[in-house]
């Protein structure tokens, strides 16, 4: 039995993490929102069907339910693919956003409370500045950067705090690492990913 | 970070972890905050790099024409989950004082809610989310009057829609967030030229200070 190392893997996360990817990724959705285009919508589930179950599995679903969510993130891509728009989000940032919204859904059994922004009560936008227009698939590529250059341990809280269904509490205590820890890690990540982005938060 | 939500609750509510009621408090405040807006678009593609680099599971063999047939299947029930909202007022052009999403969850904007006394100056409408975690209540203070002072047995989210109010922390106007907890003892008071209209989400019952108004509190479920 010789242990094979799994070049696979490195190669993969590699590849996950380039831009092409994301590039041909809103051209796809394009097509399935055009033309019903039924092998780009086939790439994207190639693609992403495989992440979105592992994120599933990752917050703890089951194996069958796991697999029911991601074919259902899956059918709203499709279904919602008119409404995706590459200036407001990356394809990733797109399908992260509609996975969640579904578990959600399922586990709650109702809603997740949303901003309505056709309701006259929304306070809009104030005017744009010019590098608001920045595409958001170009903010996904410094966050690539970014995220990928975060020293281990912090990369490993930022996924933690996303993909746990763990409270800052509960990860101190099952990693044996103290609270102010995690959240400092955690605090250190986001500031990086801040200042990635021009840090304009309030 | 004062008079907005904070980062932590931020990333909870992105990452799908916020129970409903505190999402429903930050949800309110992001449809009077575009800063805020900004915030959660930013947590939202870093959710997006992480999905990218996540290790993919094999998905099952037939998932693909499973997906496919979903998608040939008749969908009424996408008819049945977009109505216009009901709770959308008629005709004028007066903005509603309760933002959606909150004004769906309480049935209606403020006139049309049954407020019930507290006292000579406060009133208040308790309302169901689902969520066991939480109790949210709308309260309405009468303009330059205060609320009885009382700490927090946990975590309290005002967010106010109209008015404002003051307390040792700072003014809070249409559209801010105050957050406290179980250390902060506070007095707030209704700003002088209207009453002050807040959402409160908290996570265990208020404890007022005067022994007579503890005495009422389960009368009144605050
Ligand atoms: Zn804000």
């Amino acid at each position: 039995m010789s242990e094979q190392s799994p070049p696979d893997r490195t190669k993969s996360s590699n590849r996950l993490s380039d831009p092409v990817v994301s590039r041909q990724m809103v051209n796809h959705i394009i097509a399935v929102a055009s033309e019903r285009d039924s092998a780009a919508f086939e790439k994207i589930f190639r693609y992403f069907g495989p992440r979105v179950k592992a994120y599933m599995l990752k917050l703890g679903t089951d194996g069958a339910l796991a697999e029911e969510l991601m074919q259902e993130t899956m059918v709203s891509i499709w279904r919602k693919a008119d409404k995706f728009d590459p200036a407001k989000a990356a394809p990733s940032t797109w399908i992260f956003t509609i996975a969640r919204n579904l578990r959600i859904d399922a586990y709650r059994k109702a809603s997740r409370a949303e901003p309505d922004p056709h309701d006259p009560a929304f306070r809009p936008d104030a005017d744009a500045p010019a590098d608001d227009v920045m595409m958001q698939t170009e903010i996904a590529e410094r966050l690539r950067k970014i995220i990928a250059t975060l020293p281990e341990e912090q990369r490993t809280m930022l996924q933690l705090s996303y993909f746990q269904d763990k409270s800052h509490n509960e990860i101190s205590q099952d990693f044996g690492i103290p609270l102010g820890t995690v959240k400092s890690r955690l605090r250190l990540a986001m500031q990086k990913v801040r200042h990635a982005l021009g840090d304009e938060t309030p | 970070m004062m008079h907005h939500v904070s980062d932590e609750m931020l990333e909870d509510y992105v990452s799908g972890q916020l129970s409903a009621g505190w999402s429903l408090g930050v949800a309110t405040h992001l449809a009077l905050c575009p800063a805020c807006r900004k915030r959660v678009q930013v947590l939202e593609a870093v959710g997006g790099v992480l999905l990218e680099n996540i290790e993919p599971v094999p998905t099952a063999s037939t998932s693909l024409q499973d997906i496919m047939s979903r998608i040939a299947e008749p969908r009424d029930e996408i008819i049945a989950v977009t109505p216009t909202s009901p709770t959308r007022p008629r005709g004028g052009n007066l903005t509603p004082i309760l933002p959606e999403p909150l004004r769906q969850m309480v049935g209606g904007d403020v006139a049309h809610l049954k407020w019930r006394r507290l006292n000579g100056d406060v009133s208040q409408v308790i309302f169901e989310t689902g969520d066991q975690t939480t109790s949210c209540r709308l309260l309405r203070v009468k303009a330059g009057r205060p609320v009885a002072e009382h700490s927090h047995g946990g975590n309290e989210f005002t967010l106010v829609l109209a008015g404002s109010f003051s307390d040792k922390l700072g003014t809070f106007a249409r559209g801010d967030v105050e957050l406290t907890d179980e250390h902060v003892e506070h007095q707030p008071i209704a700003g002088p030229d209207e009453d002050c209209i807040c959402l409160a989400v908290t996570d265990a019952p208020l404890r007022f200070r005067n022994p007579i108004v503890r005495l009422f509190q389960p009368l009144f479920k605050i």
